[in-house]
């Protein structure tokens, strides 16, 4: 008889704490995991693919649906991807707006985070908490666009509408409230000592090997890396908001805890700068072969209505080339490679997630450490399944 | 001597009483840890079923009941079928020692509150207690199937490490009441609770009784994020809801013990000494359901640390002192 040393486990795609679909083969020693193989694609649903035959607006509610807790963030990415294409600059309201909302929406989804990363190693409270509070931003989203999660919100050349009556209240309800509730999580977590048993120490990569796996986001900056794509290569006038990145030094579970609750700190502090400096203005470019011409106009004058017809019929051409835009996505570096034959459709467009990257280092974090680790770091490396396949 | 049939009926009544008011807890208690967790985490908790949802339980217990009952076909089956019995028995069994009242004098007699007064009742309940974790290794074992078998053996180390630091802290508790009979331990506490005389006892006898319920933040054999369901992963139906009963039946066990080792048992002033003991009981378990509220869950290699390198050193000084403190008396 052979002596089996070593028993290999199936975890997922169904499984409660794998975050999606994710399916991990495990070898494991005990409970040590020996050997740990990430299997990805079950959901995937061929989006750069299918936007190859869409015009280029359209193509902007299928980045929502890559990383659902975040989907204006993968919007700015992509619509500022084209506006470089373009060669244009959107209006000043449109763009403080913008960076209103994505910063918002890292709030959203760093809730999301820790919610899920706090219920996975067993505080479920949290859980609800981060949900009710993350409920606020949904209800922001609809308020500006109308759907609670795949907003849609910006558009290539501005954004789909004005904020609507009432929103700066709401948004400034939103940041009093939210730091003393956070305060509150911190309460719960940040200095209890199983919290810290289960999170200190564990899931530790060095910086060296976090920068050659391309790991970014708080993943990186975690490991003591300060490298934040809206520091270094400022879009959308982050140059002119005053927040820190965040820092950690360990690179362990509990310091890319620490960064991403600093970060929603600092979102808040943004989001305030840029309620403060909010200017009026329109909203989108004024080019009537760009965005659309106002609605009323449409049924009065014969070129808006010709117009209209055109960007809903063929849309607009952009100019043949390359090139490449990343922001700093809640999970890191999103970057959008887009490439241009000069009709109306893209012809090529590459979506560098963050979590399809962040993902790859999770055998090095995992292997020999314990499967309650294992769920502990999967929640710690912030994966949305709809991003790493795309 | 022939025995005294009203003996009988007076037993008889009594075992029904008692196993029937416990089956109602523990579906009961099934809605206000719902209830009260639901309310820590601002929602509502069950509320459609019933007022407040005070049906719940009883809807609960009838999809259970009518439930498919699925046998994994690579189960060992004897074993599988035997598992939720053998988890469910013990906690139900363990309460016929423990006193809820003083006893009452009712149509002529004299009745004592508790089923029956054994000699050796404490050891009688660990005993007893200690019979639950086959239930959990072998239903783990059985299914055949690799989370169940984790959180089976999860189970059995668990239990291992902290029986014992269980054992112990009620040593200092024996050694003051010179006795083992939980009624002479009640008797006892008549001018004060052993809480008082002995808070380390009771600290480590509360965590060691939250481990051995298999409670967050020691939840590790059904780790829900960890191992799915752990040892009952392939359970359905009705042996679903045995595993689920003898959790709570343990709940109401080990508060029980609680009440009745440290905190007086049903002594208390004004109120009737069921209703002391009651009071006693919600209160502990409120604590436990708070706690699984509150607290992240340790890591398995944790869990041993804790309680071979913490809880079991101090479970030992407190019986080193309380022995010194009996010996000067």
């Amino acid at each position: 008889m052979t002596e089996a040393r070593t028993m290999t486990i199936n975890m997922g795609p169904q499984h409660p704490s794998t975050h999606g679909v994710l399916r991990l083969v495990l070898e494991l020693d005990g409970e040590i995991v020996v050997r740990c193989t990430p299997h990805i694609g079950y959901l995937h649903t061929g989006m750069e693919k299918i936007a190859e035959s869409k015009r280029y607006q359209q193509v902007i509610p299928i980045t929502d649906r890559m990383d659902y807790l975040a989907p204006l963030s993968n919007n700015l990415a992509y619509v500022l991807a084209v506006e470089k294409l373009l060669g244009i600059e959107i209006p000043p309201r449109a763009r403080v707006i913008r960076v209103m909302l994505t910063e918002l929406t890292r709030i959203g989804s760093h809730l999301v985070w820790l919610g899920t990363h706090a219920i996975d190693i067993g505080a479920m409270s949290v859980f609800l908490y981060a949900f009710r509070e993350r409920e606020q931003i949904l209800d922001i989203y609809e308020q500006v666009a109308g759907a609670r999660m795949m907003s849609s919100y910006f558009r290539v050349g501005g954004l789909f509408a004005d904020l609507p009556e009432g929103f700066e209240k709401t948004v400034r309800s939103f940041v009093t409230t939210f730091p003393d509730r956070l305060a509150e999580y911190e309460d719960l977590l940040t200095r209890n000592p199983i919290w810290i048993q289960r999170t200190k120490g564990v899931g530790v990569i060095k910086p060296e090997d976090a920068i050659d796996l391309g790991l970014s986001g708080p993943n990186l900056r975690a490991c003591g890396v300060p490298w934040d794509i809206r520091k270094s290569n400022p879009y959308s006038g982050y140059e002119q908001y005053t927040f820190e990145a965040s820092k950690g030094s360990h690179g362990d579970v509990y310091d890319r805890y620490l960064c991403r609750i600093f970060e929603m700190r600092q979102s808040v502090t943004i989001v305030r700068q840029a309620l403060e400096r909010l200017p009026d203005g329109p909203i989108a470019v004024q080019d009537p072969k760009l965005t659309p011409p106002p609605k009323p106009m449409v049924k009065q004058s014969m070129e808006a209505l010709i117009h209209h017809f055109l960007l809903w019929s063929e849309g607009f051409r952009a100019p043949a080339g390359e090139v490449y835009q990343s922001i700093e996505s809640p999970r890191g570096e999103y970057g959008v490679y887009l490439v241009s034959d000069g009709s109306n459709k893209p012809y090529r467009v590459h979506f560098r997630t963050p979590s399809f990257v962040n993902l790859q280092s999770l055998p090095r974090m995992v292997e020999g450490r314990l499967v309650a680790d294992l769920v502990a770091i999967i929640g710690s490396i912030d994966i949305v399944l709809g991003e790493v396949d795309r | 001597m022939v025995p005294d049939p009203a003996f009988f009926v007076i037993m008889v009544a009594k075992i029904v009483v008692v196993f029937g008011l416990m089956l109602l807890s523990v579906a009961y208690l099934t809605w206000l840890e719902r209830k009260v967790i639901g309310d820590i985490q601002v929602r509502l908790g069950p509320m459609r079923v019933g007022p407040h949802g005070l049906l719940q339980p009883i809807a609960d217990a009838i999809k259970l009941m009518f439930k498919e009952d699925i046998v994994p076909q690579a189960a060992d089956r004897w074993i599988y079928l035997l598992a939720p019995t053998l988890a469910l028995t013990p906690a139900f069994i363990s309460f016929a020692v423990i006193p809820f009242g003083d006893r009452i004098r009712l149509f002529g007699r004299t009745i004592d509150l508790v089923i029956t007064d054994v000699n050796i009742g404490l050891l009688y309940v660990f005993a007893v207690a200690s019979l639950g974790i086959y239930g959990i290794v072998l239903g783990g074992w059985a299914s055949n199937n690799k989370y169940a078998l984790l959180g089976g053996l999860r189970s059995a180390a668990q239990m291992i490490s902290y029986e014992l630091s269980l054992g112990l802290s009620v040593v200092g508790v024996v050694m003051l009441s010179e006795s083992l009979s939980l009624v002479q331990i009640v008797n006892a506490q008549s001018t004060a609770w052993f809480i008082v005389l002995q808070p380390i006892g009771f600290l480590i006898f509360l965590i060691c009784a939250i481990a051995e319920t298999n409670r967050a933040p020691f939840d590790l054999p059904e780790a829900e994020t960890e191992l799915v369901a752990g040892f009952h992963v392939e359970y359905s139906s009705m042996k679903f809801a045995m595993y689920f009963m003898a959790e709570y039946a343990n709940m109401i066990t080990v508060a029980a013990m609680a009440t009745t080792l440290f905190l007086g048992g049903w002594r208390g002033p004004f109120l009737p000494p069921v209703v002391w003991f009651l009071v006693k009981l919600f209160l502990l378990i409120f604590l436990f359901i708070w706690i699984r509220a509150t607290l992240p869950r340790f890591r398995y290699d944790q869990l041993m640390r804790f309680g071979w390198k913490v809880l079991l050193p101090v479970a030992l000084a407190n019986i080193m002192i309380t022995a010194a403190f009996v010996a000067m008396r």
